[in-house]
């Protein structure tokens, strides 16, 4: 069953190595998470297969919740692997800066329903970043790497994942994160409607405001 | 015959650097090549709990003439050789910044010279790559007041990752207080934590919090105070399993965003960078990246005046200078938020 065949790494994360490989005849990735020899063995054995087992559970929910995640077709705890479908398209991180005005923010309001389809299903994806999401041939973006994601309902929970999509544009996208923030919260809203969204685009001030060094914070 | 006038009277310029950003109040004087001629300090420390702000900026009042002096006298320098006067203008305490911005202004008006103020965490990066030689590493920055991972990227010192909400040097000091620790002249509580982990075997299960590039530690801290009053466990254990779980939460997010920015330096500073476990963690990822792994000497890590000194001298040597009426303090100024001209 499990015969994986033609493996070869093609992106080697922080957390894991990721294969593209054959598999019955399709084309797969297989994400190993890599033993990390700098914690103690006990606790790395906790994190990954934790992190391996809730991933797939995660990326079907995100389906029901109509996001597009890759098919899982695998999953091995006891080598902390996950072979899933290997989805063709472009890493939104890599094309942002350098479509267009329009296009992008036509990404980024598709990028932020689809976060508001995950929130309004209880899903957090726990790490949205731009190199996290795929843009397909056929125009859909694919959310993939739910590690750190969590089943959670709370309004402080979505104010961490919108917060953190806010960090990737800062960072990665500093030249236009500002109007590409815009567009996910528009997107956003337009799932949640706007009185829901408010509520989060607050608690993501008070994250904020939580912070050490930031000038909104209270004295 | 009339002698030719002096040319270059000094042969070489001089920064004077103030740091009072927290309990350290710091005078450091760098040449502007990079020399480091003195680097002295005298910390404030507290008769019991955290820094009271206001003691703080007491304290360094108190001993600001004589730290100044200090420095003079070791650098072998006179104050009509400085040339320039820098100071920490942030992040940090109110009271105790506004201490140091004093000093720094009344010394730059008596001597006519330019004031530059410097973004602390800037500094702790310049000083370290001054004193290791790395030149473009992704830094994890751990301290008592701060905990990020930056990297530079297009003018600026990019936040790859934080804290949400207490610092690591902190997380490890209320523990430490926590379990009755007391702090000494010349050794950290965070040694003293590092001290009793070292002696501890079984790892306790704690909260391992990381959120995409973020780390929260206030749960951590919770959690494992309140093993210290309820259960009996030993307390080398538990000095284990909180470095063990904080050390891997920041190494975990160092390591995404060494993978991130593919570069290939990892820089530890701030005063936790002296604890040879978490030097040890990172060294790790540092090679599986094929990364050079370099951590600051403890003197240029813990806050000083001399990363405060070459940091001015690096502004300056770019026209920055601080007018007096811009010269207020910046209580929450993010590492993100200033431009680099010196890199590129």
């Amino acid at each position: 069953m499990d015969t994986v065949t033609e493996k070869t790494l093609f992106k080697k994360g922080a957390e894991a190595s990721l294969y593209a490989a054959n598999w019955h005849g399709r084309k797969v990735v297989v994400k190993i998470r890599i033993p990390k020899r700098y914690r103690p063995e006990a606790m790395d054995k906790q994190i990954r297969s934790y992190r391996t087992v809730h991933e797939p559970q995660l990326m079907h929910e995100a389906k029901v919740a109509e996001v597009p995640t890759p098919l899982i077709y695998m999953v091995n705890i006891s080598e902390a692997s996950i072979t899933m479908e290997f989805v063709e398209g472009q890493q939104i991180k890599q094309l942002l800066n350098r479509t267009t005005p329009d296009k992008r923010k036509e990404i980024c309001t598709l990028i932020g329903e689809l976060v508001g389809k995950l929130h309004r299903h209880g899903l957090i994806h726990g790490d949205l970043t731009t190199s996290n999401m795929i843009l397909s041939p056929e125009g859909k973006i694919f959310f993939v790497d739910f590690g750190l994601g969590e089943k959670n309902v709370e309004v402080e929970a979505q104010g961490v994942d919108l917060h953190l999509m806010k960090r990737a544009l800062q960072s990665t996208h500093y030249l236009f994160w500002e109007e590409c923030f815009k567009a996910v919260q528009y997107g956003y809203s337009s799932v949640l409607g706007a009185e829901t969204a408010e509520k989060v685009y607050e608690k993501i001030k008070e994250i904020e405001r939580r912070g050490r060094y930031v000038e909104e914070r209270k004295q | 015959m009339k002698k030719p006038p002096k040319q270059n009277q000094k042969e070489e310029s001089y920064c004077l650097g103030i740091e009072s950003s927290a309990d350290d109040f710091g005078i450091g004087i760098s040449s502007f090549k990079g020399k480091i001629l003195a680097n002295k300090y005298d910390s404030y420390i507290p008769a019991e709990g955290g820094i009271h702000p206001r003691e703080a900026a007491r304290h360094h009042s108190e001993i600001a003439d004589k730290v100044l002096h200090d420095a003079l006298t070791f650098a072998g320098l006179k104050p009509d050789d400085l040339s320039v006067i820098a100071f920490s203008q942030g992040p940090g305490l109110g009271p105790s910044l506004r201490t140091g911005a004093t000093v720094a202004r009344a010394l730059a008006s008596y001597l006519h010279i330019p004031l530059v103020g410097v973004n602390h965490s800037i500094a702790h990066i310049e000083i370290g790559k001054l004193k290791t030689g790395v030149t473009d590493p992704v830094t994890l920055y751990v301290s008592g007041g701060n905990t990020m991972v930056t990297a530079f990227d297009a003018g600026r010192y990019r936040v790859f990752g934080e804290t949400l909400d207490i610092a690591l040097g902190n997380c490890l000091d209320v523990f430490a207080r926590e379990a009755g620790l007391k702090h000494q002249k010349g050794v950290p509580l965070g040694a003293a934590v590092e001290r009793l982990a070292s002696e501890g075997k079984n790892l306790v299960s704690l909260p391992y919090v990381v959120k995409g590039m973020d780390l929260s530690l206030s749960g951590l801290l919770t959690s494992a105070t309140a093993q210290l009053h309820v259960n009996n466990c030993r307390l080398e254990d538990l000095c284990y399993s909180l470095q063990e779980y904080a050390f891997s939460m920041v190494t975990e997010v160092t390591e995404r965003a060494l993978a991130h920015t593919e570069k290939r330096e990892v820089l530890l500073t701030g005063g936790v960078a002296a604890n040879k476990r978490l030097q040890s963690m990172l060294s790790i990822i540092a090679e599986e990246h094929d990364a050079q792994f370099n951590v600051v000497p403890i003197e240029f890590a813990t806050d000083n005046g001399a990363m405060i000194a070459w940091t001015g001298v690096l502004a300056y040597k770019h026209g920055l200078v601080t007018p007096l009426d811009e010269s207020f303090v910046k209580l929450r100024w993010r590492v993100d938020k200033v431009d680099v001209p010196w890199i590129q």
